[in-house]
């Protein structure tokens, strides 16, 4: 057994390896503690190292490492609850800290897929709950009395004849206790902190201004980096004049790497200005393409053949034969920038001896890989801080900007911080790629017999959910699936693929339950009781949760029956292991449509702090209304035709719907919350408005089609 | 460079920087004031919402040159002790997700409620609009300013 010498003094993790009878089985990277005397100079002597997520003050104070990066989702509030439900503290008590990247003791470090808490639940709970059986253990021992007479709620032991101490007296011997082989996790049904509205540990830092993100960064010696990138995607640096950068008050330095050009200075404002004194000359081998180009290809792949199908069931040409009724559509989305409000930066001090970097990322691990690769040094020489971000959305999964600030500060041997302007956060983007559908459906005697659906998007890989409804409820199904090639660069954009494939989706079945002559939702649940009764293939997703939460919004919004003068609209969607079904409200005013509620029925499994969980569902709504409403990003040339907000529409508060958002009551382990919720709105969205209007819409932003909400 | 004296969250500030400096980067990077955000440059996003005068306007398109000896108010100056009434709404309601956009939200919101102390709905869309959250907790902020509203 190795031990690691390192600030803290005693590390454990845990992980799961067996389970049994009512307790689980615990395996440890490595199980016991060097001796605290180490480096009793280290820490303060009254806070005890439990393990790697938590440690106890003399005080009865418990602070809990969040170990995963922090992008709005809330993690650094509910991932620390999960640990005090389990260790039984109050959680006031609780101290929440954010977790450097240390893949010694913590697992998937990364803000992204929607599962954190999902992946991290384990491992949160036995960090807990093996902290408070060394507690009562120690407690026990002090006492000379078997453990089992022991119990220990909200930070007190108690045993038999009154005896009662608290966390922070024992905590000194607790420290001391062996890690427990086994440990007995509480039963949800017990949970007394999870499931309670807790507030944002960041709150007063959030409110009162004080320095929480990565651009609040400041060191000392610190130099501020502004890039000059290629203008176009295509275009490399061909050659550039600094002189007029140089004459900047401010400006120290103007360094090349690569195609790229950073100017230095002792300010932000300075290297801003210095980067725009710059003059450069670009050049170009690479096609440079255009949104029309984009438009023209992806439609000619849309009705081309794929090679291999995703999914095949059935034989759709023979279902379309025998269908009394098809329906076809074409649904187009353009690229989109991810616009984080806080725009890309990141803090870096390279030197011989080690690499700091500091700043907002959503994929720190990986990130560390790529600087490694970038200096040729060894992981272990790099150090990675987490800063709250604002906003990630997908953007912060790649570490483009890490990567500049590492090598600009290596290059100009001293700390710097990169920082993005707006105009290059949208310019130099790594965005949601542009992606076309066409979907066809044969329904006889208003039964669905076939549907086949191809997609088509830009750097894209599988453009299609081929396992996701309708698969299992069509006795004829093909998906097919093609790629376009780009120099863009593409990523993923808060729930990848299904962020416009649901819309389309959705947009399409209420077309077709139309055709049908059937209720939008009715349409749905026969076909989940159809794939129920007798499913085609592997059905992938939870027939029962789908109708659940199907039922659930539809009762709640009162489906079917609403006031005069209000227009709904339906969709449902699964994504990141959970079921989110959305009524949308639309009025009428002055012959405008005005979206006034969206109403969600969400199964995400037990809900860790509704007050929080709510706010990602109502953001998750408004973020996919709005960008299904205006959300518009172009190309000419390989460049970027919009690059600030004067030029690219965002929602804004008038144009927010309500959203009343319902929980499935669950104790099922938690599942993705910070996607899911944006899927289903746009279709929502956009069936109430052609309910309202007669109006569909085949294209992102509803704007094209000269729809204006009032 | 030149040596400007501006007054902020009520404190006499002296600063030598270039005239243009939008006062936004003289309050983040000279005087360690980060708590006003950077959001696009060109006044469309209000993530850098201060008060001069007592009035809403975007210090990333307010030159250190023009303030003259008009006082600032910056997120850090809006209450003493956090205890604003928009401040404890924000917690009421727990309004943040990401947060980045909320000190210019409140700066907005604050200047907005002084001058207008019972708002409706439609008069906070209206005052609201300059200020973008990208996380969507507009409804949160807006309930936070009728509460806040009420209890002032």
């Amino acid at each position: 057994m190795t031990l690691i010498k390192t600030k803290h003094n005693r590390r454990s993790f845990l992980k799961v390896t067996a389970a049994s009878g009512g307790g689980l089985m615990l395996g440890f990277s490595w199980a016991m503690s060097c001796t605290p005397a180490d480096k009793v100079g280290e820490i303060p002597l009254e806070w005890f190292d439990i393990n790697a997520f938590l440690s106890i003050a003399q005080s009865g104070k418990v602070t809990i490492m969040s170990p995963n990066p922090e992008i709005g989702q809330n993690v650094k509030t509910s991932m620390p609850m999960v640990v005090a439900e389990e260790l039984d503290v109050k959680w006031e008590d609780v101290i929440v800290k954010q977790a450097p990247l240390n893949t010694d003791v913590f697992e998937r470090q990364v803000a992204g897929g929607s599962q954190s808490l999902r992946k991290g639940w384990q491992a949160l709970r036995m960090a807990g709950a093996t902290a408070k059986q060394m507690l009562i253990e120690a407690a026990a021992k002090k006492w000379n009395v078997d453990k089992s007479t022991c119990s220990a709620s909200l930070g007190v032991i108690a045993g038999e004849g009154g005896k009662s101490v608290t966390y922070g007296e024992i905590a000194s011997f607790a420290a001391e206790m062996q890690v427990p082989d086994e440990v007995k996790l509480k039963d949800p049904s017990e949970f007394t902190l999870i499931g309670t509205d807790r507030g944002n540990v960041d709150m007063e830092g959030i409110i009162t201004g004080k320095p929480l993100f990565g651009l609040d960064t400041y060191k000392d010696g610190m130099q501020f980096a502004v890039v000059l990138r290629p203008p176009a995607f295509g275009t490399k640096l061909k050659s550039y004049d600094d002189t007029g950068a140089k004459t900047v008050k401010g400006v120290n330095d103007v360094i090349r790497f690569g195609d790229k050009v950073a100017v230095l200075a002792n300010s932000t404002w300075a290297a801003m200005k210095g980067k725009k004194a710059l003059q450069a000359e670009w050049d170009n081998d690479e096609n440079l393409e255009s949104t029309n180009y984009h438009d023209r290809e992806l439609r000619k792949l849309l009705n081309t053949k794929a090679e291999e199908p995703k999914r095949k069931d059935g034989d759709v040409n023979k279902g379309f034969s025998q269908a009394d009724k098809i329906v076809e559509k074409v649904y187009e989305a353009p690229f989109l920038p991810h616009n984080c409000l806080e725009p890309m930066n990141f803090y870096a001090h390279v030197t011989p001896e080690k690499v700091d970097l500091l700043g907002p990322i959503q994929t720190p691990e990986r990130t560390r890989r790529q600087v490694a690769e970038l200096l040729g040094r060894d992981q272990s020489e790099i150090f990675i801080g987490m800063t709250r971000m604002g906003g990630g959305f997908g953007r912060r999964l790649y570490g483009d900007f890490v990567l500049e600030a590492a090598e600009i500060s290596k290059l100009a041997n001293s700390p710097v911080k990169v920082i993005f302007s707006r105009e290059d956060d949208m310019t130099a983007g790594t965005y949601r790629p542009a992606s076309k559908y066409k979907f066809k459906a044969g329904l006889k005697d208003g039964k669905m017999i076939a549907y086949h659906l191809v997609g088509a998007g830009v750097n894209m890989g599988n453009a299609t959910r081929e396992k996701n409804f309708p698969a299992g409820t069509v006795a004829n199904y093909l998906v097919e699936s093609h790629n376009l090639k780009s120099n863009i660069t593409t990523g993923a954009w808060r729930a990848p693929i299904t962020n416009f494939l649901a819309y389309a989706e959705q947009s399409f079945f209420d077309e077709l339950a139309e055709s049908a002559g059937a209720d939008p939702v009715q349409f749905r649940l026969d076909l989940f009781q159809q794939a129920k009764d007798n499913p085609v293939g592997t059905v992938d997703y939870d027939i029962d949760k789908f109708m659940g939460v199907i039922k659930l919004a539809a009762e709640k919004a009162n489906w079917g029956n609403p006031d005069a003068g209000i227009f709904q609209g339906f969709s449902a969607y699964y994504s990141h292991n959970t079921y989110v079904a959305e009524v949308a409200e639309v009025i009428m005013k002055k012959d405008t449509p005005v979206v006034t509620k969206v109403t969600c029925a969400v199964d995400c499994g037990i809900v860790i702090n509704p007050i929080a969980a709510k706010n990602q569902v109502e953001g998750g709504v408004v973020d996919g209304v709005g960008h299904a409403m205006y959300g518009d990003f172009s190309f000419y040339n390989g460049q970027p035709q919009q690059n600030n907000f004067h030029q690219y529409r965002m929602i804004r508060m008038k144009e927010a719907p309500k959203v009343e958002t319902h929980f499935v009551k669950s104790y099922n382990d938690p599942t993705g919350l910070g996607e899911p919720a944006l899927p289903p709105a746009g279709g929502a969205v956009a069936n109430a408005i052609y309910k309202a209007t007669g109006q569909r819409f085949y294209k992102q932003p509803f704007m094209k089609d000269q729809i204006v909400l009032g | 460079m030149a040596t400007f004296n501006i007054q902020v969250n009520g404190r006499q500030q002296q600063v030598d920087v270039d005239p243009d400096t939008p006062i936004l980067w003289v309050l983040r990077d000279h005087l360690q004031l980060v708590g006003t955000k950077y959001g696009c440059g060109i006044a469309q996003c209000g993530a850098c919402t201060i008060h001069l005068e007592g009035t809403a306007v975007r210090a990333c398109s307010l030159p250190v040159s023009s303030v003259g000896d008009k006082p600032i108010t910056t997120i850090e100056g809006l209450s003493e002790d956090a205890s604003h009434a928009l401040q404890e709404a924000w917690r009421e309601h727990d309004v943040p997700q990401c947060g980045y956009c909320q000190a210019g939200q409140l700066m907005s919101a604050a200047s907005f409620l002084k001058s207008n102390p019972n708002p409706t709905e439609a008069e906070i869309d209206a005052a609201m609009e300059g200020n973008l959250c990208r996380c969507g907790t507009y409804n949160r902020i807006k309930e936070a300013i009728l509460t806040a509203a009420q209890n002032s």
